[in-house]
């Protein structure tokens, strides 16, 4: 009978997360004057599909916290609550609570109480008080009738006030779907066994059946309050009721201290509640409301008790049906190719060259679909990434006081999955610098004739066979002068060297080097630029500053849009071959010895229209001793662009275009300087595959 | 009856100490030396093959080969042991080892000259390595246990394999 839920956890996780992305972009969107009915049903659809998962998982701490949120989402869906600022805010701040609780039980860490009750609180003090002040009619009891649907008690039982001090159990509102009995559930064997677990006492509600005219024997119009008295746990309880779940609206609460409860006073005065009395008889039926922050605490610590199972942690994505369609035709054309070129080979002749040859063709053209359609399967899009800075910058810009707008540009551009994970917090990174550096105030910005809002432009397209990430904001831009000063006081930089406007803006990328005045907690902490540069760098990327002093700053992140696969030029040196990749190649020269320029009898130059560029013997760098020498006479220059600047490579030949799949040199070998990789040449040797930029660094030492 | 129960008892106590210390390494040679590792550590053994070089490493680092898919460095450990170089011949052996901890395992090619035989010792009568002074480096080497009157010495693999820089790269 009992299924292994654990396996269902990693799906659920990822659901509620998606859940709660889609109610933090709902709740931002919200325009407080006018609001879009649909906006709140999908935060409220968000929250709802929260609770139910986490009901059946029992993760009690996440579904009641989420009830109260639902609470207060149905009031503003129905119109019975105006939606401010404050309670948007507040649902944000649950929105990151209900995250913190998830990521806590996903790493089976123990919930932080004191931050959950603390929001509770908040959500709490919103409908409550939201409620009074805008709607004075009426009474309190309006969260408690929404909280318990419709568990509709008796006012002289609710009055009783309970004497019996620390008395253990559970209080179980339970109000079955009318459908309830078609399920072929009954709903008497369910107390049967509640029954067996302690002491029970029944209170049922009646109001709601009709006359005995219109009264269907097969619907449950009834609705119950139990109780149950002993020393049970909460799971126990739930696992009963585990088959009546989707079928009936149900509330469990432990008895625990009895509070003194608020004042209720129904608007409809039920009909008086029947009591059935089952074979043990409790003396008296007790109705007990606890303070939440007391459940709350003994919830979790439920949840705290729970062994810590080890979930192996496996990493997912989610694919376009679409997209597996696609994956699974290619197959089959594949197959079919494989089958004719068999057919070919069996009484193979002469003349069935061209067959084979036709075949040959058709399955490099579907191995290369195939190829292109599995790659697509890792491809996300990069609103994964920007979907989460909308929050971001409406948080920061209000604790900074300053009017910011985001824009989006862009977002359904397909990234590597790798890259969209790696490529986070660099973003975010450089977003809170725009935020924090870039953006005036607004009166500074009025003063400098600009629109009181500013703005930021995230913008993602992509160009060549990179990605191409902007992050354009219209603020103060980068002062050129206090760089450089900067810069030379701390000793980065000789006093006299002329640096390019470029060069400069690059300091920024130094280790350890900070202009801002003083250190704030949105930006002088966490990573550096220069951990923002490595870590693009790792990805197999660059990053260069656009800016002018008063106009604004363009941050602008070039990518491979995938880490498995490169196109690639493979040259000859010596007797062994490089690859080369094809986007850092601007040209390819055939030159003699003669057309290069000695520097100080050391370096090489090359002229290419007016401009000296360094040249990178390609033997020398590597030891290339194999190979005819004297080939070396003349050459092949491949000029590259490695990290913003143009370099040229001297090798001995170009062999061919190709695509290479990447393969890790690290894997188990090591980094080795000047190479990015390896990959398997056609005829099942390695090839080293360059790395530009390193490369350049190399040489340079 | 029960003395039978008996010998069954001594039996199966010899068969088990037996199990216990016994330790099976592969042995191989270079040049007159012979050399064993722990036979758990050698995934296969391969004949030697042209190799990718890598540029701008140690000489006994050979090069990289295409292993079913994955890249493969080469040691070469003649060089490693600064013994003299032997001409790569069809006959040249590649034994490709596991090392590395349980979150990462590393797989290396090590080239030898010929791989001779797999010896049971028992554990316990591994000789620890004398001290050889600063000529050979015995840092690699575990112990040494004679076979048929000649000396294996058995190799630590997981020190053999471990590359020099490559932690200060990593750092």
């Amino acid at each position: 009978m009992s299924i292994d839920m654990s396996q269902f956890h990693q799906v659920f996780f990822e659901e509620c997360f998606e859940g709660l992305e889609a109610m933090e972009s709902g709740l931002l969107t919200l325009d407080m004057g006018d609001i879009d009915s649909e906006i709140i049903n999908t935060i409220f659809r968000g929250a709802h599909s929260i609770k139910g998962g986490s009901g059946t998982f029992g993760f009690t701490v996440v579904a009641e916290y989420t009830h109260i949120m639902e609470t207060l989402l149905d009031e503003m869906r129905d119109g019975r609550r105006k939606v401010t600022q404050p309670a948007v805010d507040v649902l944000l701040g649950s929105v990151d609570c209900l995250r913190e609780m998830l990521t806590a039980i996903q790493n089976e860490r123990n919930v932080n109480n004191a931050s959950v009750a603390k929001h509770k609180k908040a959500l709490e003090v919103v409908l409550n008080g939201g409620s009074m002040a805008e709607e004075p009619a009426l009474p309190v009891e309006q969260e408690f009738a929404s909280e318990e649907d419709s568990v509709n008690v008796a006012p002289d039982i609710v009055e009783e006030e309970s004497v019996e001090l620390g008395e253990q159990g559970w209080k179980i509102a339970f109000c079955p779907y009318l459908d309830l009995l078609k399920t072929g559930n009954d709903p008497v064997r369910l107390f049967r066994e509640l029954n067996e677990l302690g002491e029970l006492t029944t209170t049922v509600n009646i109001q709601d059946v009709p006359g005995f005219y219109e009264l269907d024997p097969e619907e449950c119009n009834i609705s119950w309050d139990l109780k149950v008295v002993g020393d049970i746990s909460g799971d126990e309880i739930r696992e009963i009721f585990n088959w009546v779940e989707g079928d009936c609206e149900m509330e469990i609460q432990p008895l625990a201290k009895a509070v003194k409860l608020p004042p209720v006073v129904k608007k409809i005065d039920p009909e008086p509640a029947a009591v059935i009395i089952p074979d043990n008889p409790a003396p008296k039926s007790v109705e007990v409301k606890p303070k939440v922050a007391e459940t709350k605490k003994s919830e979790s610590q439920d949840s705290d008790n729970e062994a810590a199972k080890t979930t192996a942690k496996a990493s997912s994505i989610r694919v376009d049906t679409d997209k597996i369609d696609t994956l699974i035709n290619m197959v089959g054309e594949v197959v079919i190719t494989q089958s004719m070129l068999g057919l070919v080979g069996e009484n193979f002749s002469m003349d069935k060259v061209g067959q084979l040859k036709r075949g040959l063709a058709q399955l490099e053209r579907h191995t290369r679909d195939l190829q292109q359609s599995v790659m697509n399967i890792r491809m996300l899009p990069i609103s994964f990434v920007f979907s989460r800075f909308p929050r971001l910058v409406h948080d920061i810009s209000s604790k900074l006081d300053k009017k910011i707008v985001l824009k989006l540009v862009g977002e359904n551009t397909e990234v590597d999955k790798a890259v969209v994970e790696l490529i986070n917090d660099p973003l975010v990174h450089l977003i809170r610098n725009s935020l924090d550096h870039g953006i005036e105030m607004p009166a500074d910005r009025v003063a400098a004739g600009k629109p009181e809002t500013g703005t930021i432009e995230l913008k993602a397209y992509h160009r060549g066979g990179h990605i191409v990430i902007e992050i354009i904001d219209d603020g103060r831009g980068l002062d050129k002068d206090k760089l450089l000063s900067k810069a030379i006081e701390k000793g980065l930089v000789e006093e006299n060297n002329l640096l390019t406007e470029k060069q400069i803006f690059e300091l920024i990328f130094m280790p350890g080097f900070s202009t801002a005045e003083q250190l704030t907690d949105i930006s002088g902490r966490g990573v550096g630029m220069d951990v923002v540069r490595r870590n693009i760098q790792s990805l197999g990327g660059n990053i260069e500053i656009i800016s002018e002093l008063g106009k604004g700053t363009t941050i602008a992140i070039h990518l491979p849009l995938t880490l498995a696969i490169l196109d690639g030029q493979s040259v000859a040196v010596g007797d062994e071959t490089y690859i080369v990749p094809l986007v850092s190649i601007i040209e390819s020269i055939n030159i003699t010895e003669r057309m290069l320029n000695k520097v100080a009898g050391k370096g090489e130059t090359f002229r290419l229209r007016n401009e000296y560029l360094p040249v990178i013997r390609m033997r020398g760098i590597f030891n290339v001793h194999s190979g005819n020498p004297t080939k070396s006479k003349e050459g092949v220059l491949v000029v590259v662009e490695g990290q913003g600047e143009l370099c040229c490579l001297l090798v001995d030949e170009l062999l061919g275009q190709q695509q290479v799949v990447i393969k890790s040199l690290e894997a188990n070998y090591r980094r080795v300087e000047g190479v990015s990789g390896a990959t398997i040449l056609g005829d099942g040797s390695v090839a080293l595959i360059l790395d530009v930029p390193g490369l350049v660094r190399f040489s340079i030492r | 009856m029960a003395q039978e129960a008996e010998n069954k008892d001594i039996d199966q106590y010899h068969y088990s100490r037996n199990l216990d210390n016994a330790v099976q390494y592969l042995s191989f040679a270079l040049g007159k030396e012979e050399y064993g590792v722990d036979i758990l550590r050698v995934q296969e053994i391969r004949s030697w093959e042209p190799v990718s070089r890598i540029p701008n490493v140690p000489c006994y680092e050979k090069g990289v080969v295409n292993l079913r898919g994955s890249i493969v460095p080469i040691l070469d450990l003649r060089e490693r042991f600064n013994l003299s170089k032997a001409e790569y011949t069809p006959l040249t052996v590649v034994v490709v080892l596991q090392t590395g901890d349980s979150n990462k395992t590393r797989i290396m090619g090590v080239v030898v000259d010929s791989v001779s035989d797999v010896i049971s010792v028992d554990k316990t009568e591994i000789q620890s390595a004398p001290d050889f002074g600063t000529k050979v480096s015995n840092e690699f080497i575990n112990g040494l246990v004679s076979v048929n009157e000649r000396m294996v010495m058995l190799l630590d693999v997981d020190k053999l394999l471990k590359l020099e820089e490559f932690d200060q790269d990593e750092s």
